[in-house]
């Protein structure tokens, strides 16, 4: 057996159309929204704020609070319920040390910078989306960070590594299938989100990570480009 | 030899490369990486003789020992009222500092600032731990009655106010209104309807096209156009 | 805080308002369908830099027993605080549920979908219609901006393919919801004696009372809802009605 076309005609280092926009919610401090083929997140940063209860408080630095959702009508099945579930929360944890260690938080101690990912369109490769977008939200906020933070999954379906599973790929049914989602440092190229389910070999997945590595290499040129773009509109009118 | 990676006034994005070589210093902004100087927050790259630095286009208010900032009332304590000033951070102003009048011990606080009243208040101390101190005593310092407070970016408040007041000056004049800008991005207007809701207009327009080159002609003639 | 207030008044005396609206004048209003490609119906609303999305997904499920020959409605709203910093994560509360609850009276009560035609098999099967509205950006009146968004995405309903076993929801039928009413709510705002339409978040901070009301085409009121502590007198109902059903008629235009 053999995959042979991917089942939207794209090459196998290549991600789905992607779009990137920064300032995009009006009342927050920060905001952006990601877009890869059909799975959509908007993003909004509010803080450096006051955090309470006070016991959740650091007094050497900001805290980073992640929150990720899916709104109830953006899955492909039934409806999401919602609120707080396993998954969300845990999505939420990955998020955060995606992006915690890019940020410098010592000028804001005892406060909390929040992040809110929503999703209103959900095809595969939510949490990348919502990692682009936070990363883009946290910068458009003004908050001190280091570098930037791509993701993207990379993976196997049957015997290809391929770069941005869509849907049907992760679904596929006739080979084996891994589902590798990565987060990348723009300046480091250190990884900061790793996960897997399925199954690949060793050499497989170093392939599949140096792929995505390069795909990173594009969505943060992406990223930059609508941050740039937000601040460097002048002179048009 | 040091080289310059970017331009001057270039829009930059953290992570980006500033400059390399050891003759050029981080300012605020940016930080060192080995042979380079790289930016960690978003704005505009300047170069200031050898130091690199950042000057931020967004981001919260960031409280500075000096500032004269807007800020409301939301407690009152038993020597003193407690500020918000539009920042993750509540300030503090005491008795001592709040009126050159006497106040008698155990006076009743509110008859001077009650909750919810708006103020013009200088920053007179900042500690690591972000506790803010706060004095009435000042040029200018009051009480801020009547009038509405509009909100700003905090980072465009330097093209508001202008080379030496030039542009709040300009807008004060051109609209009669009374206008007080406080650096934490807390504005405080007041007119008539009409002249007010153009200044607020002019404002908002400025916090908008602050990146604009030529932008005090180009906020005269639209305030000229306005009030013909 | 009762000096702000008097301050608006200054303004709202003179017939203007701090964005330079007039009392009665609506902000931009746009409409888009379609724009959650997994949701049976879809739309965002802006009003002004006010955002609203709803969704609707369709599932097939158990009739209530009272009334096995009718589908079944059910609005759910999240004010995530992506929306607005005063918003806080958990589960609905007061605010979220009134207006789910008026936006889920003017669709039901005024009759706008036939609900025995999502009949499928008399107290076996019926169709369940799940509306969630979420707002992206709130800049105040999201009352109207969620009832909008609402008939539009129910307008934007197409039901997916049923075997009578399972729903294949990648594949979508031209058939859409049995729908012959576009109830459209208008909340209009009492601030000292001034009434007015369209507030943002600063003016609904100011609120004495509010009126919403949901009208259809006919000027047939199928819903109301009164909020904000201070008392209506008669008159100020009726100017208010009056006001609301003229608004709603503006608003008919755009769908």
């Amino acid at each position: 057996m053999s995959y042979k076309k991917r089942f939207d005609k794209r090459e196998l280092d290549q991600t789905r159309p992607m779009e990137a926009k920064a300032g995009v919610i009006d009342r927050a401090d920060g905001s952006a929204y990601f877009k890869i083929g059909n799975t959509e997140a908007y993003v909004a940063v509010y803080g450096p704020r006051n955090l309470h209860p006070r016991f959740l408080q650091d007094p050497e630095k900001g805290v980073l609070r992640v929150n990720y959702n899916m709104m109830p009508f953006s899955g492909s099945g039934e409806r999401v319920r919602p609120g707080l579930s396993r998954r969300s929360r845990e999505i939420s944890m990955v998020t955060k040390n995606a992006l915690l260690l890019t940020l410098d938080l010592k000028e804001f101690p005892n406060s909390v910078v929040d992040v809110f990912v929503e999703l209103p369109q959900t095809d595969a490769g939510t949490r990348c989306a919502g990692i682009c977008a936070a990363s883009m939200a946290l910068a458009d906020a003004g908050i001190p960070m280091k570098e930037m933070v791509s993701a993207v999954s990379v993976g196997r379906v049957d015997d290809k590594i391929v770069v941005d599973l869509g849907y049907a790929e992760e679904a596929y049914e006739d080979g084996p299938v891994a589902d590798v989602p990565i987060a990348v440092l723009s300046r480091s190229q250190k990884f900061s989100l790793l996960q897997m389910d399925g199954e690949i070999s060793k050499d497989d997945l170093k392939k599949g990570l140096e792929m995505g590595r390069k795909a990173c290499k594009e969505i943060h040129e992406l990223q930059r480009k609508a941050l740039k773009d937000k601040y460097s509109t002048g002179d048009k009118k | 030899m040091g080289k310059l990676i970017i331009k001057e006034k270039e829009v930059v994005v953290p992570g980006d490369d500033l400059a390399e070589g050891m003759d050029y210093l981080p300012g605020n902004g940016t930080y060192r990486d080995g042979e380079k100087i790289v930016a960690s927050k978003l704005g505009l790259a300047s170069v200031d003789g050898r130091a690199v630095k950042i000057i931020a286009l967004s981001g919260q208010y960031s409280p500075k020992r000096g500032d004269t900032v807007i800020g409301k009332v939301i407690d009152v304590t038993i020597n003193g009222w407690r500020f918000e000033i539009n920042c993750a951070y509540s300030s503090m102003l005491s008795m001592k500092d709040a009126t050159s009048q006497f106040i008698q011990r155990g006076a009743d606080l509110t008859q001077y600032y009650n909750i919810g009243e708006w103020v013009t208040a200088t920053i007179t101390n900042v500690t690591s731990q972000k506790l803010i101190d706060l004095t009435m005593k000042g040029p200018g310092l009051r009480k801020l009655v009547g009038g509405r407070i509009i909100k700003v970016s905090p980072s465009k408040v330097p093209r508001i106010i202008g080379k030496m007041g030039s542009m709040v000056t300009m807008i004060k004049t051109q609209t009669n209104c009374r206008i007080t800008v406080g650096q934490n991005g807390l504005i405080w207007l007041q007119g008539e309807p009409k002249d007010e809701i153009l200044a607020a207009e002019t404002i908002k327009k400025i916090e908008s096209e602050s990146h604009i080159s030529g932008l005090t002609e180009k906020i005269e003639a639209f305030l000229k156009q306005k009030t013909k | 805080m009762n000096s702000q207030k008097d301050y608006m008044m200054k303004f709202l005396n003179s017939g203007t308002r701090f964005d330079g609206r007039k009392l009665e004048e609506y902000r931009k209003v746009s409409v888009e369908y379609g724009v959650s490609k997994n949701a049976e119906g879809s739309a965002r609303v802006k009003i002004g830099k006010t955002e609203v999305l709803a969704g609707i997904k369709l599932s097939v499920g158990k009739p209530f027993p009272d009334t096995p020959n009718d589908g079944v409605l059910m609005v759910g709203a999240e004010l995530i605080p992506m929306s607005n910093p005063e918003f806080e994560s958990g589960p609905p509360g007061i605010q979220a549920i009134e207006l789910a609850r008026v936006i889920d009276r003017g669709i039901r009560e005024s009759k706008a979908i036939d609900i025995r035609k999502l009949c499928i098999e008399k107290g076996e099967k019926v169709w369940l219609m799940s509306v969630d509205i979420v707002p992206v950006n709130d800049d105040g009146n999201l009352f109207d901006a969620a009832g909008l968004a609402t008939v539009a995405a129910l307008k934007d309903t197409l039901f997916p393919k049923y075997d009578g076993v399972e729903i294949n929801y990648k594949e979508k039928t031209k058939e859409g919801l049995p729908m012959s009413k576009e109830p459209i709510s208008i909340t209009v705002i009492k601030i000292g004696d001034k009434l007015l339409i369209d507030p943002t978040t600063d003016e609904e901070k100011m609120i004495e009372a509010r009126l919403t009301i949901a009208s259809i085409k006919d000027k047939t009121i199928c819903a109301l809802q009164k909020g904000g502590e201070d008392p209506l007198t008669l008159e100020e109902i009726d100017q208010m009605v009056e006001l609301g059903l003229k608004k709603a008629e503006e608003l008919h235009k755009l769908l």
